[in-house]
């Protein structure tokens, strides 16, 4: 037999469909790539097959009992679900928020913001090949944080902690003590997290001038979330719309450089000091006593079927830790929502994955998706 | 040097390797599951189960069907009992929960205004059959009032003043009869026997 020479070897470009079912996809998610050689010359992404037709389903539903259904978009975080959800219904009927309740959904938010990067991070690790010791240290640390939203809210991951015009219970004794050892202990943990990875020769090789998002792109995109922040965009909701009381806070917005794969995760890493910094202060804020339900918040939970806020429509939106969520509810004044629409930031970030990829490789195109951070329930909805 | 990250990686991992011998208290995080279990939040949500006051025919349960009617996934179907000339009595005849359509968000046990339905702590559920087993009826869902006290006993001793202040407004005759808490422990423990359980 003879080996077949340059000039008749013949080349073609592959398609190579990865997912629903692969573990890197994160979720049923698949791309569709067309390869020349290793390297990515085309990739569509096809998603839908989580979709749950969450958007309709809320159309049929009192407002509150949507509350639940949002946990389930982004279930990592559902407390900031919860959130944005809140707010946007506060805006559509004019329900005010009680002070300490602010206190607990900041330090909410910022709790979940911590689980979801260092999840992230452990999970980006993964898909380097740094076969689950970080996501390890991650769930170490996250099962503390979900101790306590158990302890508070009475679930681990699907919290339904928020109600209108505050929050669903205050805090049970002992509960901030919890939060203190988190908050004390967190910074630990983000310097032990950085000594395994920082300086990782391989984790830098293999990210860095990866997936390179260039301002303009992200911008045109309407990219948001830390994916823009890396890329040098200084954006976030906490500062540019100051929401809830989020102006009380001093804390700094890490930008990226370049925008790579690299800087994705590094601004993550940042961005969580900043929220052990803010918990900080929340906790040294934080009124003792105080209503935790505003009375127009009662009657909007108590009975959720009558409750009918008045026409009109409104957007809710916050910094969720992937981006910026927002819910959009149009009422017609009945009981349930005209439209509910949300806006998913894994979605609206997903959408440059392939000028992400194109050029790269197809080992690169794994760890570009688990640097832009999409947790399927929200990106099918 | 290059490599010298990756070695000081390795030397994290070694020392945690490491801790989980020298002081397993702060290295093992882990549980040996069946054997070993963590205890559970008070707060603690799973499925919805209803309480009974004293033999499981005293059912609080008044069939309102404002629990069905708010349930998001709309999981709950009660049929409320009629006596023989057809009236409607304040008693579910019915009270199903579809467990594998419940999605424990505890609106159930928040709209309640009888505080007769709240979300247990059973977590060990799992059964054979979807349709069927999970389709708990009301048999299956009754549970004593001093198991709630038992596992969530700061809503308990809330709720019970707020029913005891609620009965003593409305006629001051009849208290809600109130299971004192410790002494009760053994003549309801049969009764917790009998009661089929869930998990
Ligand atoms: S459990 Fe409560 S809300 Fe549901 S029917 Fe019975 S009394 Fe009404
Ligand atoms: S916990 Fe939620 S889903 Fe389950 S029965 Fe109660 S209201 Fe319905």
């Amino acid at each position: 037999m003879s080996l077949p020479c340059a000039p008749t070897l013949k080349t073609e470009l592959l398609e190579v469909s990865i997912g629903p079912q692969h573990p890197s996809t994160h979720g049923v998610f698949r791309m569709n790539a067309v390869l020349d050689g290793e390297t990515v010359v085309k990739l569509k992404p096809v998603m839908g097959y989580l979709h749950r037709n969450h958007e309709q389903i809320a159309e049929t539903l009192p407002y509150l009992a949507n509350m639940p259904y949002t946990d389930r978009l982004d279930y990592i975080c559902s407390m900031t679900n919860n959130f944005a959800y809140a707010l946007a219904v506060e805006k559509l009927a004019g329900i005010d928020v009680p002070e300490r309740a602010q206190y607990l959904r900041v330090m909410m938010a910022e709790l979940t913001r911590l689980v979801n990067h260092s999840l992230l991070i452990g999970f980006l690790l993964n898909d380097l090949g740094a076969w689950f010791t970080p996501v390890f240290y991650a769930f170490r640390e996250r099962e503390k944080i979900l101790d306590f939203f158990e302890a508070v809210s009475g679930s681990r991951m699907m919290c339904n902690y928020f109600r209108f015009g505050g929050v669903k219970a205050d805090l049970p004794e002992s509960a901030l003590d919890q939060v203190r050892r988190i908050v004390r202990d967190y910074p630990r943990f983000l310097d032990e997290f950085e000594r395994l990875l920082a300086g990782n020769e391989i984790l830098k090789s293999r990210c860095q001038r990866v997936g390179i998002l260039p301002k303009e792109l992200a911008v045109n995109a309407s990219i948001t979330g830390p994916m823009l922040r890396a890329s040098g965009v200084n954006y976030d909701i906490r500062k540019a719309d100051r929401y809830s009381i989020y102006d009380r806070f001093d804390f700094r917005v890490p930008l990226g450089m370049t925008g790579d794969v690299y800087d994705r995760y590094y601004v993550r890493v940042l961005e969580m000091r900043e929220s052990v910094k803010i918990l900080e202060q929340v906790l040294k804020q934080m009124p003792e006593k105080g209503d935790i339900l505003s009375a127009k918040g009662l009657q909007a939970c108590r009975a959720p079927r009558m409750w009918k806020p008045p026409a009109g429509d409104a957007y809710g939106r916050i910094e969720s830790p992937k981006g910026e969520l927002g819910f959009y509810l149009v009422s017609d004044g009945s009981p349930k929502p005209y439209r509910y629409h949300v806006r998913p930031p894994s979605f609206i970030n997903l959408t440059v994955l392939e000028d992400l990829c194109i050029g790269q490789k197809i080992a690169d195109a794994v760890i570009i998706l688990g640097s832009i951070d999409i947790v399927l329930g929200e990106v099918d909805r | 040097m290059f490599g010298w990250g990756v070695l000081k990686g390795m030397l994290v991992t070694l020392w945690n390797f490491l801790l989980t011998y020298l002081w397993p208290k702060k290295g093992i995080f882990t549980v040996q599951y069946p054997e070993k279990k963590l205890p559970l939040a008070q707060r603690y949500r799973n499925f919805p189960f209803l309480v009974y006051d004293g033999t499981p025919h005293m059912i609080r349960c008044v069939a309102c069907k404002i629990c069905e009617s708010e349930c998001p996934p709309k999981c709950i179907y009660i049929i409320p009992e009629k006596d023989a000339e057809g009236r409607v009595q304040k008693k579910p005849a019915v009270f199903d929960i579809d467990y594998a359509i419940c999605m424990n968000c505890g609106l159930c046990e928040e709209v309640c205004p009888f505080d007769s339905i709240f979300m247990d702590h059973e977590y060990e559920i799992s059964k054979y059959n979807r349709a069927e087993d999970l389709m708990v009826r009301k048999e299956a869902l009754l549970k004593p009032w001093e198991y709630f006290a038992k596992i969530r006993p700061h809503d308990f001793e809330r709720i019970e003043a707020k029913r005891a202040a609620k009965s003593a407004k409305a006629k001051p005759v009849a208290p809600a009869e109130k299971p004192s808490q410790k002494p009760d422990a053994g003549p309801t423990s049969p009764q917790q026997g009998s009661v089929p359980k869930n998990g």
